[in-house]
């Protein structure tokens, strides 16, 4: 027989800025495990080339940007070599960017199954930011190669201790992107055309960011300003610094990007929590 | 199982209300138009002319249930469509919230307000189940060490390892079943999901749940149309009417409750022209149907039941009908037991008005409650009927049992008895020493 204590679970009308139950949460880690594996399998699935997509679809991007933004923009890279420069920056913007999507289409894209059965919500948008950082991982791989090559003729280094900030890095950026994603998918619960500027907002936030560019570009001025007011241009230049050794580690940028992410995963979650309750009926 | 918590389930006044129509301006900006507008205390520019004064519709899905599920009970939850049924599991489950009121529960809860939620067709039935298994909250040890009886549950076998989407629909909703049948959750919440698979899966999903109920001490609450099921699965059932709890008890007088068969026998039953037919557009109207003194409204198995029925023609006919009459007997489970034809009654005429002395004959009908409905209709040469008048619910009888030695049980030995097996002859191949 069951001797386990029975878990008390008490509904009301009533709902709490924070009502978070983070030992529910880790009960379902296993969830966010399928969840991630699921995502990551059925995407596959039926494809002639298979997984090899995740390596074929940021070595495209790579050429495309070096022909356009190297070759014809002559945009500076800080000395490094064209392929690394922008195989990193889409990498990480890419990490950022389809953490954001996914988990701004949170509410929509699961109506049915949150409408059948509850599990807690946010398992979902964060199995789909865990998802998006494996395949940020697996294309680090491939520029690990490059690197190599590119590393052994002379033309780039870095400490490897610096390697060291790559977590923190991803963290805070993922973070950035789930708290922003679980606010759009939010508000979209309820209104539809947020889901419309979501997509074009990222592309043109991609612009705004030292991405196919590094900051040292706009050296002083209001360029400068806007750009460091952006919360994700630290974190690529942390990102340079960390593998590529180029990149500007400003403190103040640091703190402002980590205050950020904080501020914005805290709203996202009270956000999200209140929108969880009773979103089946407005959706 | 000995809990010191007296209830599995406790809800208390609870209400849910939706709002009638659109919620919201629909986008953002309508929103935001609408509430500086209010802000202003000016008038609200999204509203629709001439509906200012009328405040917006609510609908109370649910408004106060109060209901105490005691560990361990089998609980089944009846009405009509839009009683509020679903809301009220959804509200047990978590998928939604209550507007008034509060629910305490003591245990997991495992809801299945539907089979496969989460199924993904590219996945394997093993990965699926995984899977599913994770969203019902079970963790992957769980689900490894159940694997095996869930496989053979579903009689899926060796299919197991192929995409879902290649299952035909039954084996899709037997795996569904199986994993959620073998949820270790003290209380389980289902949502019509027994209707699921053929006859003898059904079946077995069933024996399944009253096997978890009897031996593990689980809590199950179930909707379901199919009375067979709730009067199989469940001890205790309530009825829910437009958001109400209307009745509370005995499965058996609570499917009667719902039914409306609980009527009570009347001798002298009367149809008024304005009374509601289920077809308008009539030839005649059934006015009257009349029983004799001495009877009861009981009747003995294989007995005849003697009655008059009274109709009259409409004056507007445009010709002669060869009218037929029938009657449906529907039994308390919902279901017509059977339909009982005449032959031609006689030939309608406009204006005329007929007393025909009808004899039901009862042989076939199980001891039971019916609810009989009364048709006149016409024959076309295909044999197409077209209905003159009908009476939904025309009178309640009752079979009482007599002149068989078995006792009929409702559950195992279907609805009606048919005739005897003839047994022609006895050949003794070996005979017996004494």
């Amino acid at each position: 027989m069951n001797q386990k204590t029975m878990p008390h679970t008490h509904i009301t009308a009533k709902r709490g800025l924070f009502d978070l139950h983070p030992g529910e949460f880790w009960e379902y880690r296993d969830l966010i495990f399928l969840f991630v594996k699921k995502d990551l399998s059925i995407v596959y699935k039926q494809t002639i080339l298979g997984p090899l997509w995740l390596v074929l679809n940021p070595l495209m991007t790579t050429l495309v940007y070096t022909v356009v933004f190297g070759r014809i923009a002559k945009l500076s890279t800080d000395g490094i070599p064209q392929i690394l420069f922008y195989m990193a920056g889409n990498a990480m913007w890419s990490f950022f960017s389809e953490s954001l999507i996914g988990t701004a289409g949170t509410f929509r894209t699961n109506a049915h199954l949150f409408g059948k059965v509850y599990f807690p919500r946010l398992t979902k948008p964060v199995a789909t930011v865990i998802t998006s950082a494996i395949s940020f991982l697996i294309q680090m791989v491939l520029f690990s190669f490059f690197y190599i090559y590119y590393a052994a003729k002379g033309m780039v280094s870095t400490e490897p201790w610096r390697l060291l900030l790559l977590p923190v890095i991803l963290i805070l950026m993922g973070g950035m992107a789930l708290g922003c994603g679980i606010i759009v998918s939010s508000l979209t619960a309820k209104y539809r055309d947020l889901a419309v500027a979501v997509g074009f907002g990222v592309r043109l936030w991609m612009y705004a960011t030292p991405v196919v560019y590094p900051l040292s570009t706009a050296t002083e001025g209001i360029m400068r300003t806007l750009l460091l007011i952006n919360p994700v241009t630290q974190l690529m230049e942390a990102f340079r610094y960390c593998i590529l050794g180029t990149g500007e580690m400003i403190p103040a940028g640091c703190v402002w990007s980590a205050v950020f992410t904080a501020l914005v995963l805290l709203l996202g979650i009270v956000v999200f929590n209140m929108t969880e309750k009773d979103f089946m009926d407005t959706i | 199982m000995e809990m010191d918590v007296p209830y599995a389930i406790k809800i208390s006044g609870v209400k849910k209300k939706y709002r009638l129509g659109q919620i919201g301006g629909g986008s953002l900006v309508a929103e935001v138009q609408s509430r500086w507008a209010r802000l202003r205390g000016r008038e609200d520019p999204n509203q629709r002319v001439g509906a200012k004064n009328l405040t917006r519709g609510d609908v109370m899905a649910l408004d106060g249930i109060d209901l105490e599920i005691g560990q361990g009970e089998t609980i089944g939850i009846i009405g009509a469509n839009g009683a509020g049924k679903s809301t009220l599991l959804k509200i047990i489950s978590r998928v939604t919230s209550p507007t008034e009121g509060e629910v305490d529960i003591y245990g997991k809860v495992a809801s299945m307000l539907e089979v496969g939620t989460g199924f993904h067709g590219e996945l394997t039935g093993r990965e699926n189940v995984y899977l599913n298994g994770a969203i019902l909250g079970m963790d992957r040890a769980e689900v490894t060490s159940k694997m095996n009886d869930i496989i053979d549950f579903s009689e899926i076998g060796e299919y197991i390892d192929t995409p879902v989407k290649r299952y035909s629909s039954g084996m899709y909703v037997k795996l569904a079943f199986s994993v959620a049948a073998h949820l270790d959750a003290q209380i389980m919440i289902m949502d019509e999901v027994l209707a699921v698979g053929d006859a003898a899966f059904r079946r077995k999903c069933i024996d399944k749940m009253r096997a978890l109920e009897q031996q593990e001490g689980r809590t199950i609450l179930c909707v379901s149309h199919n009375m067979e099921t709730i009067r199989r699965l469940c001890d205790r059932c309530v009825v829910l009417s437009h958001g109400r709890l209307v009745f509370d008890g005995d499965t058996s007088d609570a499917i009667a409750e719902y039914m409306g068969i609980s009527g009570v026998f009347s001798r002298h039953c009367e149809y008024p022209e304005e009374m509601h037919r289920p077809q308008p557009n009539r030839r005649l109207v059934i006015e009257r149907a009349d029983f004799g003194e001495s009877f009861a409204g009981q009747c003995e198995e294989g007995g005849t039941i003697d009655f008059s029925v009274t109709m009259r023609g409409y004056e507007h006919n445009p010709g002669d009908y060869d009218v037929r009459l029938r009657a449906d007997m529907v039994n308390s489970f919902g279901n017509i037991s059977g339909m009982m034809f005449s032959d031609v009654v006689y030939t309608l005429r406009p204006g005329e008005t007929v007393t025909l002395d009808v004899g039901m004959d009862c042989e076939h009908l199980t001891p039971g409650v019916y609810q009989v409905s009364l048709y006149a209709y016409t024959l076309s040469d295909t044999g197409d009927m077209t209905m003159l008048d009908m009476i939904d619910n025309a009178f309640v009888i009752e079979i009482i049992s007599g002149g068989f030695p078995e006792r009929w049980y409702k559950n195992w030995d279907g609805r009606l008895r048919l005739h005897k097996l003839s047994v022609k002859a006895v050949q003794h191949l070996v005979k017996g020493t004494i």
